[in-house]
């Protein structure tokens, strides 16, 4: 990379990095690492759907594939948990490319392709929950073995720490794509696939390129989350929920933009955690399913006040503000 | 002159429409060539075939000596032809400046060059002032500017313009025939559809007619407008006869 990264991205993980010596409670841990957990799988759909402008409903393909890959290579075969990381992420990459060379060949855009990537994800829910492979309903559980050659850590923050390097790296990642002639591809194929056909953009190959790239940094998430919990199973691998959060954090945080997502998964996540408690700390008890509805209701203000999402709300105050 | 661009016998059926019937036409390299027809004619029909968006039912389009006939859009954008959509089609969220490195891209790899290219193509066609604005703000003059500049951005041999001047202002479309002029002037072969007859005759070397997807007349710009044939598929049959009837009954 001959330009620098900008500023602002350095200071955001420093800032990232330096929160666990505030807080020390162990729930507090837990909740940023899922916020990285889910951060780095909206990454994944916001290269596809936030520059390429191919929206995804089904990115829990790509999720419980890195998180099925990551149990059952440790716990069927035996290995180890950093050499099943690389292989988890490229069954990750080669999911997205089957996917992307199928749906993008017969020219699927728009509500068609999303239909499909939600279709291949139910399929593989569905699979994973009726095969012996996968251990059926009864989900796979990883053997706790605390130590870092594990890929487990004693310390909460530790783990913490190696889920924002991940998503420290694809943030610089992103940065660095859209300052490319890929990156600019990508964006030419979502505004208009025509006019970037006829400017000598291989709009085909440009999709399936995003689509390999955001199906490994997915299943990437999926990895962690397999590592960060030690069990999964069909409906928490390749349920809904994650293809939902994978698309809600950026589009509220601001797509197709380097930040959105985790500026989308922090604020969702965090108000979703604040009004449950708050709801147990009234009602004395809590309400399954309330954060959904501050989901819901975010949204519908970000489609409504701030189409751009946060970093386009950022962009533009900052931009009146200048002389 | 060597010739640049060959469409032989190139036919266009959409179900039972023929839209494009047998039609040859021929561009000389360095040249600007003008192919008009009364709306519906098959003009863009014609032109979608020669830049790969679409595939005639028979025939061959040749480039520089080459069978393109099969090749899609972005490797005819390679091979150096550009073009632009009669109805304009701006990347509306990008600036104007990254629309055109958009173009650039096709032949600079670099981020630095394309937009350095870029801004020299915007300079070029006269929208460098607005380098920095959404693409999506521009007037029709500008888009219309903008897609110029975009195709011109991938340095291609051959341009095909699709009606730059529909839309634009008499004094839009003096501004923009100069800029036309100086294009093919460094050596940029042009082939346009237009409706717009001064800027018709003013341009091109030649002209070929295209009246309900048949080829009916070619020549250079003053004869075409005398033919019988185009003054007939313009204004109707026997509209000649009667012009000619009219203008010596005056003398």
């Amino acid at each position: 990379m001959r330009t620098g990264l900008p500023v602002s991205l350095v200071i955001v993980v420093a800032l990232l990095a330096a929160l666990p010596l505030a807080f020390t409670a162990n729930t507090m841990l837990n909740f940023l690492t899922f916020v990285m957990i889910v951060t780095l799988a909206a990454q994944g759909w916001n290269l596809l759907a936030g520059f390429g402008g191919q929206f995804s409903f089904g990115h829990a393909a790509f999720f419980g594939m890195g998180a099925y890959a990551m149990a059952i290579l440790q716990v069927r075969y035996g290995i180890n948990a950093w050499l099943a990381l690389p292989l988890a992420m490229a069954l990750g990459a080669v999911v997205g490319f089957f996917l992307g060379f199928l749906s993008f060949r017969a020219q699927l855009r728009g509500s068609y392709f999303a239909l499909v990537t939600l279709a291949f994800a139910e399929v593989f829910r569905i699979l994973a929950n009726a095969s012996s492979f996968t251990n059926g309903a009864a989900g796979i559980l990883v053997p706790l073995k605390t130590s870092a050659a594990d890929f487990q850590f004693a310390d909460r923050r530790w783990f913490y720490w190696v889920a924002l390097a991940f998503v420290a790296l694809v943030l610089a990642l992103t940065y660095h794509i859209s300052r490319t002639r890929f990156g600019a591809h990508l964006v030419a194929v979502r505004e208009n696939e025509e006019a970037a056909r006829a400017l000598g953009v291989d709009a085909f190959r440009t999709k399936l390129k995003a689509i390999t790239l955001s199906g490994a940094i997915t299943a990437t998430a999926g990895c962690l989350y397999t590592q960060k919990f030690l069990y999964i199973d069909a409906n928490l691998a390749f349920g809904p929920w994650i293809s939902v959060e994978a698309l809600l954090a950026p589009i509220i945080g601001g797509m197709g933009t380097v930040l959105g997502p985790l500026a989308g998964a922090m604020m969702l996540l965090g108000l979703g955690e604040v009004t449950k408690s708050l709801f147990a700390m009234l009602l004395g008890g809590s309400i399954p399913g309330v954060d959904l509805v501050v989901f819901g209701v975010l949204l519908i203000l970000c489609v409504a006040f701030a189409p751009q999402g946060v970093m386009g709300a950022i962009k533009r105050f900052s931009s009146r503000g200048a002389p | 002159m060597s010739t640049l661009l060959t469409c032989e016998n190139v036919t266009k059926r959409f179900g039972g429409l023929l839209a494009v019937d047998n039609a040859s036409l021929t561009v000389e390299a360095g040249s600007i060539t003008g192919l008009i027809g009364p709306n519906g004619a098959g003009k863009t029909t014609l032109f979608t075939m020669i830049s790969g968006f679409a595939e005639p039912t028979s025939g061959r389009v040749m480039f520089e000596g080459r069978d393109i006939t099969a090749l899609p859009a972005h490797i005819r954008a390679a091979q150096g032809i550009a073009r632009t959509f009669q109805i304009v089609q701006p990347f509306a969220g990008l600036s104007v400046h990254e629309n055109i490195a958009v173009g650039a891209y096709l032949r600079h790899a670099g981020r630095t060059e394309a937009m350095d290219k870029a801004e020299a193509v915007a300079r070029e066609v006269g929208l460098d002032a607005m380098l920095a604005q959404p693409a999506g703000a521009l007037t029709v003059a500008g888009r219309k500017r903008l897609e110029l500049a975009r195709a011109l951005a991938t340095e291609p041999r051959l341009l095909l313009l699709d009606e730059v001047l529909a839309g634009l202002n008499p004094s839009e479309i003096r501004d923009m025939i100069p800029v036309l002029q100086a294009i093919r002037s460094r050596g940029v072969t042009i082939l346009i559809v237009e409706h717009v007859m001064q800027a018709v005759m003013q341009l091109c070397d030649t002209v070929y007619v295209l009246a309900q997807g048949r080829m009916i007349a070619s020549g250079a710009p003053g004869e075409v407008a005398h033919d019988q044939g185009v003054v007939e598929a313009y204004l109707g049959h026997g509209a000649a006869r009667k012009m000619q009837a009219h203008h010596e009954a005056k003398s």
